[in-house]
């Protein structure tokens, strides 16, 4: 025993690789608590109310305009019809969801594998997943046309003995998107929780205080909160990671149970879960290139944390672009007509041909200058380039959902779709619900995890040289 | 730290959870009471514009269901009957009734009498009669002793589920064609045996008259 540890004590362990340290320019706590509170406590920048009234016009006036009138006048309003009954309601419900994925990815999935550079970014991608949840949420609502009986979606006791069809994926759609809406935003208000403490603390007016105070739920920094704290919050990230497959395989599921050629496969669950992490990522560069510029954050969302998210976004689309290989090469190697039919005409069809190469350049294709450092290290590009992605994936769900149903198995059958202005209207309604809730978020809550970061510093390390009670505010 | 709230406020989560659960508790019992078929349409006596009585006429006099609604089995439709039907006898009895003076007028003038419907389903709702008459459903199973009511009444609820708690389980309701307008009739007197004959009879009849009882959504709503 003795000896043992005489050779731990004398063991030299060999040099470690330097790592970069997740905050810029060796700032200290301190630092960190007045940069990231500052901007909740701070005088509102112009720009601010540049984005927050066009956002606000499309919460406020748009989209409960469309809402009354969709709902007084029926679905009709829409494009939607036979036979193609799905329209932008269904892909704007697949891509709101998938717009969500991301944050619970880089959240969740990043925090269980001690990413740390994740601290960084990790909440405002957890607030984008639930404000698109929500946005998402909304659509399979409305669109049932009689709003008044979305109950029945749930399993209550009623008199017309009606009980939901537990077979049906369409029930475990319901279940899934509610669980993801409840259980993210119970991991990002959990986060929340410390930070709210700080601004609480912080605060100089009693209505703040008094705000804040309720908000941060009594929370006092003592061991016992933060035990608990980060008991609850590995519990959270664990449910969430599962969540991240669950609920758009589950999507993809409502598809692939139809048996129409271009939905009737098995890999759809898998594909949806790709599709919706990948468009997420599209959607995480879109936030946070203008959020770190906007918000002086580039100390603190670093070039480097942005060169990793552009690394798994040209991950995610290799993975998507295998599938939508493995997509034409199962139409062709299945032998079927009508699904050769219907993979031929993505491409090469009438009407419809630019959704298939749109989906397959942009999403495919243009991710591939990712592979180039010059690329990435190019915010701008890298911001276009996370537009171009959103709206590719947007026309994926176009190209699966009015591609599969606007030519089935009788020509008779055959018609072409084509949104109204309140399809139209409504979409836009929710990219401004989305963004007046997102510009909330920036102005009234702290947009950097501040304790997670903290945590990741050095300074936090009692063995580094600044660590321990030697560091202090620097 | 400074105190933002004062000490009592430590009890507020508790007392607004027990008010939301007292309020959602009496909302939801409330809703599952009064929001109910059981409770808005169980009950419905309106008044007639003369007031026929069905218990004198099948009880005390012994008319069948099928004399006065003679389409019942026949058609999706039960009729009521024209003011002729009621001169059949009632030109020879109360002739002079004042009671009778509507039926009167209306056997001469050839104008119908307002009746005010009772029983009603939704036109998005099919629902035939002959279908249910004609394979042993009795009147009494919808319509309630109808036999045993001076002014008609809605006596079963007319909800979904009380369609579906039939269509689920024909045999426990099912009888002999011929004892279907019998409003009171019973295998026996007997409760116990009364049922064992209703089941072993119930099952025997489902099956010979190939009774189908639908249970898809186009079943009733086509």
């Amino acid at each position: 025993m003795a000896e043992a540890a005489t050779n731990l004590k004398t063991f030299v362990p060999p040099a470690e690789l330097p790592r970069a340290p997740i905050v810029e320019n060796n700032r200290g706590p301190g630092w960190l608590t007045d940069k990231l509170a500052s901007f909740a406590e701070g005088k509102t920048p112009l720009w601010w109310w540049i984005l927050f009234i066009p956002a606000v016009f499309g919460a406020a006036v748009l989209l409960p305009a469309m809402l009354i009138y969709q709902i007084s006048t029926g679905v009709g309003v829409w494009g939607n019809n036979q036979p193609v009954a799905w329209g932008w309601d269904i892909i704007n419900f697949v891509w709101w969801v998938g717009v969500a994925h991301a944050g619970t990815l880089i959240s969740a999935m990043l925090f269980l594998t001690r990413q740390h550079w994740r601290t960084t970014i990790g909440r405002a991608t957890e607030a984008m997943t639930v404000f698109s949840v929500m946005m998402a949420g909304l659509y399979p609502a409305i669109h049932v046309g009689r709003v008044w009986f979305a109950w029945f979606m749930f399993p209550i006791p009623n008199s017309n003995g009606l009980w939901p069809q537990f077979r049906s994926p369409l029930m475990w759609d319901v279940f899934a998107v509610n669980t993801y809406l409840v259980v993210s935003i119970l991991f990002w208000y959990l986060g929340l929780i410390p930070d709210l403490a700080v601004l609480r603390d912080r605060a100089t007016t009693r209505v703040r205080k008094f705000i804040y105070g309720f908000l941060a739920m009594g929370w006092i920094g003592s061991a016992r909160h933060w035990h608990h704290y980060e008991k609850a919050y590995v519990v959270l990230s664990g449910l969430c990671t599962l969540l991240v497959f669950t609920v758009s395989s589950i999507v993809g599921l409502d598809f692939c149970t139809s048996q129409l050629a271009g939905w009737h496969a098995t890999i759809f669950p898998l594909y949806f879960v790709v599709g919706a992490v990948y468009c997420g990522f599209g959607m995480v560069l879109v936030l946070l290139i203008p959020l770190r510029k906007l918000c002086h954050l580039e100390e603190i969302i670093t070039p480097r944390h942005m060169d990793r998210i552009c690394k798994l976004t040209l991950l995610s689309s290799l993975a998507i672009g295998y599938i939508y290989l493995m997509e034409y090469f199962i139409a062709w190697y299945s032998g079927d007509p009508y699904e050769r039919w219907v993979f031929g005409h993505r491409l090469f069809g009438h009407t419809y041909w630019y959704g298939g190469w749109i989906m397959i350049v942009v999403n495919v294709g243009l991710a591939q200058l990712l592979w180039f450092k010059r690329v990435r290290q190019n915010l701008k590009l890298v911001f276009l380039i996370g537009v171009l992605i959103n709206i590719g994936m947007w026309f994926e769900r176009f190209v699966i959902i009015v591609g599969s149903l606007y030519q089935d198995f009788l020509p008779a059958n055959w018609g072409v779709y084509f949104p109204t202005w309140v399809d139209i209207c409504t979409y836009l309604g929710t990219l401004g619900a989305f963004f007046t809730m997102y510009l909330l978020f920036i102005k009234f809550l702290p947009l950097v995890a501040i304790a997670e970061v903290k945590g990741a510093l050095p300074q936090a390390d009692p063995e580094h040289p600044l660590g321990g009670a030697k560091g202090g505010r620097s | 730290m400074p105190v933002i709230f004062p000490k009592w406020t430590n009890w507020l989560p508790l007392q607004i959870g027990v008010v939301l659960a007292l309020v959602g508790g009496v909302v939801t019992a409330g809703v599952t009471y009064y929001c109910t078929p059981k409770y808005t349409r169980v009950g419905y006596q309106p008044i007639q514009p003369v007031p026929f009585s069905h218990a004198t006429h099948t009880r005390q006099l012994g008319v069948d269901c099928r004399y006065c609604h003679n389409t019942v089995d026949k058609s999706w439709f039960s009729s009521i009957p024209a003011a002729s039907t009621c001169m059949n006898c009632h030109n020879q009895v109360l002739k002079i009734d004042p009671r009778l003076a509507l039926v009167r007028a209306s056997a001469a003038s050839g104008k119908p009498i307002p009746w005010v419907q009772v029983h009603i389903v939704p036109d998005y709702v099919y629902f035939n009669h002959e279908v249910h008459v004609t394979r042993g459903i009795s009147c009494v199973e919808c319509h309630g002793r109808v036999d045993r009511m001076d002014e008609v009444q809605h006596a079963k609820s007319f909800s979904m589920s009380f369609c579906l708690d039939c269509h689920r389980q024909p045999a426990a309701f099912v009888r002999p064609v011929d004892k279907v307008t019998d409003l009171g009739w019973q295998w026996s007197t007997n409760a116990v045996v009364a049922a064992q004959m209703q089941r072993t009879n119930g099952v025997k009849f489902v099956h010979d008259w190939k009774i189908e009882s639908l249970q898809s959504c186009s079943a009733c709503h086509r």
